[in-house]
């Protein structure tokens, strides 16, 4: 068929590029092509053929004889004459639709070879920009952290809300961040970000107490973070109330997503720690009792919850004392799910149609190692 | 490190407290009196419009006998690096030990050096609590290389020399004070370019504007300790009393032979000036007392 574009090798199977050309003009016997190709499809001769040719002798395909080959050389001669006549060929490309789009696209963006980021499009933004086209920034999510000291340690509650612009990501997630035994952090701002950050902290202070062979205090933790997130000047946002106790004895501080950071008997931070600021100014007072402290927490982190858009849910509350951490997950719970449906959900049986069966028998694992009791594991 | 309170288009006041920069606006001064020094400051840290700390300790230690206060100001952006530090360092050192014989037996090239870091100029209390941090270290460095204890002028030196350095990301304004056995109480200014200035007195910040002709009127040599501290509190109660980026309590640290001795004095102990209320638990207190308009006094 003269539209087949390439001429890969002697031996070749159909492919669909070979799917005959909607351009009728150039092709005014078509009922002959439509013939020529049935008889391709139908031919036996493909598989068959003796082998004439000895180079061709692991080929089962014998160009000679072969209709299609003809009617290439055909158009190879059609090429020639225009040459000759001086005429411009028409540009075939010998690949797909789509791929040409593609080498089309990337021929004109500077694409790293293995992947990355691309910045053609910074310039273009920097232009918009300057036409006056506003950035969109990007999105807090909402949250309520506390934390306070009483007499025997620190406090730190907050919500369990995290959103995703106007949506509710997540109804019960968990803001409070290990950082040691001692030592929590709530995080408020990009919730990547506090996360990465207080994990990084985290190890960071566990290799430290490996190499000193003493508690984590709460100082170091706070050195740590404030140098990384000064470092990367605020892009890293994440805003920190952090607390804990250590031999120095109980400390709060509050950690800015530029790094400055302040040490404070009571803070709150997040799009809610007004309205949690507002209760401590007018409850705190020094020396409170491990109740009072929660408590006090708790109606911070509801003015939060119930006065904030970007904060909801739950309440979380960590109690940091010498010795003893306690991490209550959900100690309050102001916002259950009320509606459930009268009739309750049911399923019968054979509302589900099955499709297939297939039974696999599990095999009980068999204990191959002999764990001996009572050896040393290393002798030094 | 109160922050003064700079707008940008987008935030409104409700996004500052959690996305704005931790600002510093305040009022800090430093006096020189007769044997020592006093510096004062406020204790409010803004971002945006809301104070995220209104009892902030803007007067940092540097070393047992010299003190900074630290402002920053209006914000430039760029990224820099702090290039080898330990160069700057011992550039500072010799400044001093050209006078000083017992100076420099040992090399100034073993000051390890800092390392690089990326200042940029959005944040200013960062700024300044960094900078601080980093002119400790050298510091006490120092210190123990000496063998006594650093002079207010290397202390002054070092910020001066992170300041000058960095001036296109930093917007720090400092003033340094203490008292060394050679020269007795100094106050050195350092504002917002890098700039060294050895003044009897100083002030900066954002309520400071409000002070360079009361200083310039009142102020006189050869005060005595007391009069010289009342006169600290009187001058930052006044800044507070007109600045909306400074207030709180005032912080003082009087720094002479003797030591160090911190002061405080809470805001509701602070002279009232014009127009000002006297404190009261609750408004409505005032409603209830007084005539029915409650600000005619």
């Amino acid at each position: 068929m003269q539209t087949s574009k390439q001429n890969w090798a002697e031996c070749r199977l159909p492919s669909p590029l070979d799917r005959p050309s909607l351009k009728a003009h150039r092709r005014p016997n078509i009922l002959a092509e439509r013939k020529a190709q049935h008889e391709y499809w139908r031919r036996p001769s493909f598989f068959l053929l003796p082998q004439s040719n000895p180079a061709s002798a692991g080929c089962c395909f014998n160009s000679n004889s072969d209709p299609r080959t003809k009617e290439k050389g055909k158009r190879r001669e059609r090429v020639r004459e225009r040459e000759k006549r001086g005429k411009k060929q028409p540009r075939r490309s010998p690949l797909s639709h789509r791929l040409r789009t593609q080498i089309r696209m990337t021929g004109s963006m500077d694409l790293p070879a293995k992947g990355g980021f691309s910045y053609d499009l910074c310039r273009r933004n920097d232009f918009l920009e300057k036409k006056g086209l506003k950035v969109p920034g990007f999105l807090k999510t909402g949250t309520t952290i506390v934390g306070l000291v009483f007499q025997d340690g620190v406090v730190l509650g907050a919500d369990t809300r995290a959103t995703e612009g106007p949506i509710v990501a997540d109804k019960n997630c968990e803001k409070i961040h290990f950082m040691a035994p001692n030592i929590y952090c709530c995080g408020a701002g990009t919730a990547a970000d506090t996360e990465a950050v207080t994990d990084m902290v985290s190890s960071q202070l566990q290799l430290h107490r490996y190499a000193t062979g003493r508690e984590s205090r709460v100082v170091t933790a706070l050195t740590l973070l404030k140098s990384h997130l000064f470092k990367y000047q605020g892009h890293v946002s994440a805003a920190l109330v952090l607390g804990g106790v250590d031999v120095t004895g109980p400390h709060l501080h509050t950690v800015y997503p530029h790094g400055s950071t302040d040490t404070l008997p009571f803070a709150t931070m997040g799009s809610g720690s007004l309205a949690a600021m507002s209760v401590f100014e007018s409850q705190y007072k020094e020396g409170l009792t491990r109740e009072e402290g929660i408590q006090l927490v708790s109606d911070a982190i509801r003015a939060g919850i119930f006065n904030d858009l970007g904060s909801g849910s739950n309440v979380d509350v960590c109690v940091i004392t010498k010795g003893k951490t306690e991490y209550l997950r959900n100690h309050e719970l102001p916002n259950p799910r009320t509606y459930v449906s009268s009739k309750g959900y049911s399923f019968t049986k054979g509302q589900t149609e099955v499709l297939s069966t297939k039974i696999t028998k599990i095999t009980q694992l068999k204990q191959k190692v002999e764990v001996a009791e009572g050896g040393d594991a290393m002798e030094e | 490190m109160a922050a003064a309170h700079a707008c940008s288009s987008a935030a409104a006041a409700g996004e500052a407290p959690t996305t704005g920069e931790h600002r510093m606006g305040t009022t800090i001064v430093g006096v020189c009196y007769d044997g020592g020094v006093v510096l004062g400051a406020d204790s409010r840290t803004s971002t945006g419009m809301y104070v995220a700390n209104r009892a902030s300790d803007k007067i940092t230690q540097l070393t047992d006998n010299v003190y900074v206060c630290r402002s920053g100001s209006v914000s430039a952006h760029a990224i820099f690096k702090i290039e080898a530090f330990s160069l700057l360092f011992s550039h500072a050192v010799n400044e001093h030990g050209k006078g000083r014989a017992q100076f420099l037996g040992i090399s100034s090239r073993f000051f390890f050096c800092p390392g690089r870091a990326y200042i940029d100029g959005w944040k200013k209390a960062a700024d300044t609590q960094v900078i601080s941090d980093y002119v400790r270290y050298f510091l006490h460095q120092h210190t123990i290389q000496l063998g006594q204890p650093a002079t207010v002028k290397v202390a002054s030196n070092l910020i001066r020399l992170l300041a000058y350095q960095n001036k296109n990301m930093l917007q720090a304004g400092m003033i340094v004070g203490g008292w060394d056995k050679y020269e007795g109480g100094q106050i050195f200014s350092v504002p917002l370019g890098g700039t060294i200035l050895r003044q009897p007195f100083a002030i900066g910040g954002s309520g400071s504007s409000y002070l360079y002709a009361l200083l310039d009127h009142e102020w006189k040599e050869g005060m005595s300790q007391e009069e010289a501290e009342k006169f600290v509190v009187k001058v930052v109660s006044l800044a507070m009393a007109r600045d909306g980026a400074s207030g709180g309590v005032v912080r003082t640290v009087t720094i002479n032979a003797d030591g160090v001795k911190r002061n405080f004095y809470p805001g509701d102990k602070l002279p009232l000036w014009h127009e000002e209320m006297e404190p009261q638990n609750s408004f409505l207190d005032i409603l209830a007392a007084r005539s029915p308009d409650p600000m005619v006094q």
